[in-house]
């Protein structure tokens, strides 16, 4: 009996062992940054709060009410509901496309294919916001393609009706990939009799998509939806690297407005920004994972 | 029946041409962009190929602009927190997929909890962090808080339950010790889960911008994208030829990572995805 309990003592001091490295630096760089963010956002804590944490005084909920009284807060979330609205839509409905295409049967360049349509999203923003900035420049590529069909194209980055729909269609072409792999291992598991049998029943290509394919794929597109709006609900960098937030916090998005804060040294008032995104990902996902198991 | 088939496989081939083309066009124009001469980019924005191809933005880069040393940042850092994560995800990982010891749930949950909060969250208590360790423009301040990842324990740890137990058992009855059987039995058979952590996290570092731009405050510390990000809204803004290069520079070795690679992204993708 004492064998074994030492034995087990022994192993629990070498498992411990093992996780210290890890325990130390999850505790400093994410449990204590977790813990501080709730405290924080209930005080009036400031950059220059950062030598004398003990000078900090609770407002209680003085931030959160703060904050919905800022109109430019309130235009950051109606900014950021836009981006969500449209751009989830656009880039599911590409993702698919792609993915559909690529599940036809076709075996030649496949895998360049896949190859092509992935790569903008391995690829830093800094980056790809340079080049994009000069394609929807207002002599840019894009409008002199409008051109050519005759529609005269807006300064799309600096027109407070375009700059939105310009930053959904980037992020759509950079988050593409990602639900394209996704849906693409989706449809390879829809099982190939189920087209069979529609197919002798005569039904037609688009009756099969519609009938057959997208039923199946449920699952999936709705993992998609809530990988997809995670992320998107956080949307900052494409506003930060393409317009700051412009023209007239016309791409002002909550994310973007937490940093603002941050620059400004309003530290507690960025951390209630921060929570109240975090209630709004973590409300989504719940609504996407209700749905996914009510339609089941 | 035959000929509807091809014509088809011909429409769909078309549309993934076309759109392949859109896709990567971006890349396409910043290559070409970047060996042009600022006088060509101004006097014709309209033309595709240079007339005259010149390196001399690359050139720029290196001799005026001190690209070395933000190349070198960047792979220091990102090299540090991809052998970071390798190694202490793995470590606790097998101490949560095959050791017993009290407080293990309890940690297990704290990581699964903190897998779901956004960055966007702990980001600013996160600098009050390393500012109050006197880590701000440091190598460590922008290493440190990358060198673990919720994620990538969870990976480890799925991974490694599934290794029989008896091979642990039959290795313990020799005599073997845990860190023995950490090294020679556990490491070797984790490649795959390894190498998808490994390319995540080297993706992820190589990539991130935000972090190490409020932290790395002089220019001894920019990372390659900090350096791109400042120029571009800084003094060069207008200067496109070389922004161009810059973002060749920034892009190309992901890229051919991801290309020499690419099965392993997409594994990694479907697991992240899947968690």
């Amino acid at each position: 009996m004492s064998a074994t309990g030492s034995r087990r003592r022994g192993q629990a001091l070498v498992a411990w062992l093992f996780a210290l490295p890890f325990v130390l630096m999850f505790g400093f760089f994410m449990l204590v940054p977790l813990a501080s963010s709730i405290l924080m956002s209930f005080t009036d804590f400031r950059g220059s709060d950062v030598r004398t944490p003990t000078a900090v005084e609770f407002v209680g909920l003085g931030q959160y009410l703060d904050l919905f009284g800022d109109p430019r807060f309130r235009r950051s979330l109606l900014n950021t509901g836009y981006f969500v609205l449209f751009g989830i839509p656009l880039t599911m409905a590409v993702a698919l496309l792609l993915a559909t295409a690529l599940n036809t049967g076709i075996t030649r360049f496949r895998t360049a294919f896949r190859v092509g349509f992935y790569t903008p999203v391995v690829t830093s923003i800094v980056a790809v916001a340079v080049v994009w900035r000069f394609i929807l420049q207002p002599d840019g590529l894009l409008n002199r393609t409008l051109g050519w069909v005759g529609i005269d194209g807006p300064d799309w980055l600096h027109s407070t009706t375009w700059a939105m729909p310009a930053l959904i269609l980037m992020a759509a072409w950079r988050n593409m990939g990602t639900l394209m792999i996704i849906f693409l291992a989706g449809l390879q598991n829809v099982p190939s009799e189920l087209h069979e049998a529609a197919r002798v029943d005569g039904a037609t290509t688009w009756q099969r998509f519609f009938r057959v394919t997208l039923p199946m794929l449920r699952p999936t597109l709705l993992l998609g939806a809530v990988l997809i709006s995670v992320g998107y609900l956080q949307f900052f960098e494409e506003p930060f690297v393409m317009t700051q937030g412009g023209p007239l916090d016309a791409t002002l998005s909550a994310a973007y407005y937490t940093f603002t804060q941050f620059g400004f040294g309003e530290y507690g008032t960025a951390a209630a920004a921060s929570y109240v995104l975090f209630v709004a990902i973590a409300a989504l996902s719940l609504v996407q994972f209700r749905l996914l198991r009510s339609e089941d | 029946m035959m000929y509807q088939l091809n014509r088809r496989q011909a429409l769909t081939y078309a549309f993934l041409v076309v759109a392949g083309c859109l896709t990567v066009l971006p890349f396409v124009w910043m290559l070409l962009g970047s060996v042009k001469s600022q006088g060509e980019i101004l006097r014709d924005p309209d033309g595709w190929l240079p007339r005259s191809p010149t390196l001399d933005n690359y050139h720029v880069w290196l001799t005026e602009l001190d690209l070395g040393t933000y190349l070198l940042n960047s792979v220091l850092v990102a090299g540090f927190v991809v052998l970071g994560n390798l190694l202490f995800c793995s470590m606790v990982g097998y101490a949560l997929a095959k050791l017993e010891f009290p407080g293990k749930r309890v940690l297990f949950t704290l990581i699964m909890v903190t897998l779901m909060v956004p960055g966007v969250v702990t980001f600013v208590p996160l600098f009050v962090v390393v500012a109050r360790l006197h880590l701000v423009d440091t190598y460590a301040g922008l290493i440190l808080p990358f060198l673990i990842s919720p994620l990538g324990v969870f990976l480890m740890r799925q991974f490694m339950r599934s290794v029989p137990d008896s091979l642990i058992e039959a290795a313990r009855l020799d005599g073997a010790g845990e860190v023995r059987i950490f090294t020679r039995i556990m490491l070797p058979l984790s490649g795959p889960p390894m190498a998808t952590l490994g390319i995540l996290t080297f993706l992820s570092s190589w990539n991130n911008f935000l972090w190490p731009m409020v932290v790395a405050q002089s220019q001894d510390h920019y990372t390659l994208p900090v350096a791109l990000s400042l120029y571009s809204t800084g003094e060069k803004a207008t200067d496109y030829g070389l922004l161009l290069a810059g973002s060749v520079v920034v892009i190309t070795p992901i890229v051919l990572v991801f290309i020499a690679l690419q099965r392993w992204f997409v594994q990694g993708v479907a697991t992240a995805g899947l968690k």
